[in-house]
């Protein structure tokens, strides 16, 4: 194995389907997939007055400036709140129950807050409170999407 | 100020239907057939209508005025959001009136959720299959849809779970909130859903979005309620005993923001219904207290949202709605502070809450089928959904 090899793609076990992960980036949320499929997790920062915001957006909410910079997270969280998903709304999604959505605060980032899932683990054992870790998930050959599981 | 120019003078309803089940009518039907009988209950005609004011999912108003021959329109204003807007279209009818922009105003809903339009898969997306009522791809989605957060009941549960963990939040509580609100259905003709509901039926539900199972959930259904409001002066002329809007208020904090679909508002208030400011601003115009309100109808898409609104508009302390309803406070006729006396979005229909305007004027004219002694102020919600989130507190 060579260094410039790519890294191995992989789907941890107990995320959604790949459909749902078909992308609209505007120019502002761009930047975050790019990193996203270089598996960094990037949250934007204002220049300003250095406070964290997501989705990435135009303008921070505290002073209104829009100068930012994307500051990579280690990936390690708390879940925040969570709901175990026992009935599709729609068929795609009937083979992929249950399903653990979380609310990830990143404690580095000021504490804002990702919509994720919990992966790799049995659903029953998530709770509010519990850390949890940054795992990628490969929808697509230029498409991952940051999942968590239970740090530890 | 606002504070009694206007009044609530007829009300009017189709039939209720689960859904896909009023077709062959069509939803400008539904609807006609709900502000004719609203207009009927007033005495008045459409050709006294001249404005609408309304709130987001319904029909087009220019199509309604072309259908059925108002002939002028002078007011015609939409709430933004969702669901949140319910009560506050009403109050936005109230503000066209005082104002003297408009002076009969129709408020209404609609909906008609056959085939694959389901509110209930609402942010599924296209790749999804969630039908015609999904929000379009957006960046900001793009947050969201790929966790498999596809609805508003999922969105919900979020809520509720964070509830549970600050304030010790049971599935006994939310229980309480399913099996009155369909206690008060039973003697209800209009309501679909008229069976006792035990707790064991409860628990032995199919659990949908954890913790919310399919009795915290509420209907899925078709049909049209309207809610026709005129000035204080001339609502004493028409049919019926004026039903004064006391105050009404919309909004919410901005960093409520579309709530369920960013999960980002402050933590202050993540484990509420986001109508803390505006309900504050409802007492302040109407110049009384929580303790004056004798029924409460409070939008009830899903039944921690009712418990977070009991605390939001101090109904109880933050955090003691679980105790509180536990304690029998909302059930009619023996508790304190009666919730839902017509059903709720849960046993009755969900129309989007305006049933919920409809029962506070019947429950303040005295001729509500579950009558609240000597009602005189009724507290309506609309959905805690995005922002604005709305309120009226009426009186006879």
């Amino acid at each position: 194995m060579t260094d410039t090899q790519p890294a191995p793609r992989s789907r941890p076990g107990g995320a959604p389907p790949a459909e749902l992960a078909v992308l609209t980036p505007d120019s502002w949320t761009e930047p975050f997939w790019i990193a996203a499929a270089e598996h960094r997790l990037v949250v934007p920062r204002c220049t300003n007055c250095g406070t964290f915001r997501m989705p990435p957006s135009p303008f921070c909410y505290v002073c209104q400036a829009q100068g930012i910079d994307w500051v990579e997270q280690t990936g390690d969280g708390r879940v925040y709140s969570y709901t175990v998903i026992h009935h599709a709304v729609v068929p795609l999604m009937r083979d992929a129950l249950p399903y653990v959505v979380v609310v990830v605060e990143l404690p580095d980032a000021g504490g804002v807050r990702l919509v994720s899932n919990l992966v790799d683990c049995e659903p029953s054992s998530v709770e509010v409170g519990m850390p949890v870790r940054l795992v990628w998930d490969d929808v697509a050959d230029d498409v991952a999407v940051p999942r968590f599981t239970a740090a530890r | 100020m606002l504070k009694d120019r206007a009044a609530i003078v007829g009300v009017g309803a189709s039939q209720y239907y689960k859904r896909g089940q009023s077709l062959p009518q069509t939803n400008l039907e539904l609807v006609g057939k709900a502000i004719l009988g609203a207009l009927d209950d007033a005495g008045l005609t459409v050709r006294d209508v001249d404005g609408f004011g309304l709130y987001s999912f319904g029909l087009d108003p220019a199509l309604v005025a072309q259908t059925l021959g108002i002939p002028e329109v002078r007011f015609s204003g939409m709430l933004t959001g969702g669901g949140g807007g319910a009560a506050g279209s009403v109050g936005l009818a109230a503000a066209a009136i005082a104002s003297g922009m408009a002076d009969v105003v129709v408020s209404y809903m609609t909906l008609q959720q056959a085939g694959l339009r389901r509110f209930g898969a609402s942010f599924a997306g296209s790749a999804g299959g969630g039908g015609q009522y999904s929000a379009p791809p957006s960046p900001e989605g793009d947050f969201v849809r790929p966790a498999g957060l596809l609805g508003p009941g999922q969105m919900f549960s979020i809520l509720a779970r964070r509830h549970m963990h600050l304030y010790g939040t049971t599935r006994e509580h939310l229980a309480e909130v399913a099996i009155s609100t369909r206690n008060n259905a039973i003697p209800r003709p209009s309501a679909l859903m008229r069976a006792p509901l035990t707790l064991d039926d409860y628990f032995d539900a199919r659990m949908i979005s954890d913790p919310l199972c399919l009795y915290d959930y509420c209907l899925e259904c078709d049909g049209a309620v309207a809610v026709v409001t005129t000035s204080a002066e001339r609502a004493r002329d028409l049919r019926q005993k004026p039903v004064y809007v006391l105050a009404t208020a919309n909004g919410g904090n901005g960093r409520w923001g579309q709530a369920i679909t960013w999960m980002n508002m402050d933590d202050e208030y993540f484990a509420s219904s986001g109508h803390r400011p505006v309900a504050q601003r409802l007492y302040e115009m109407a110049g009384v207290g929580p303790a004056d309100v004798d029924v409460a109808e409070l939008y009830d898409h899903f039944t921690p949202m009712v418990l977070m609104q009991l605390e939001d508009y101090g109904l109880c302390p933050i955090g003691e709605s679980g105790p509180f309803v536990e304690a029998g406070s909302i059930r009619f006729p023996t508790g304190s502070m009666p919730v839902n006396t017509h059903g709720g979005n849960l046993s009755e229909a969900y129309i989007i809450g305006m049933t919920h305007v409809k029962e506070a004027v019947e429950q303040l004219r005295g001729t509500a089928v579950n009558q609240v002694a000597d009602a005189e102020i009724a507290l309506v919600t609309g959905g805690p959904a995005s922002i604005p989130v709305s309120s009226l507190l009426l009186r006879r």
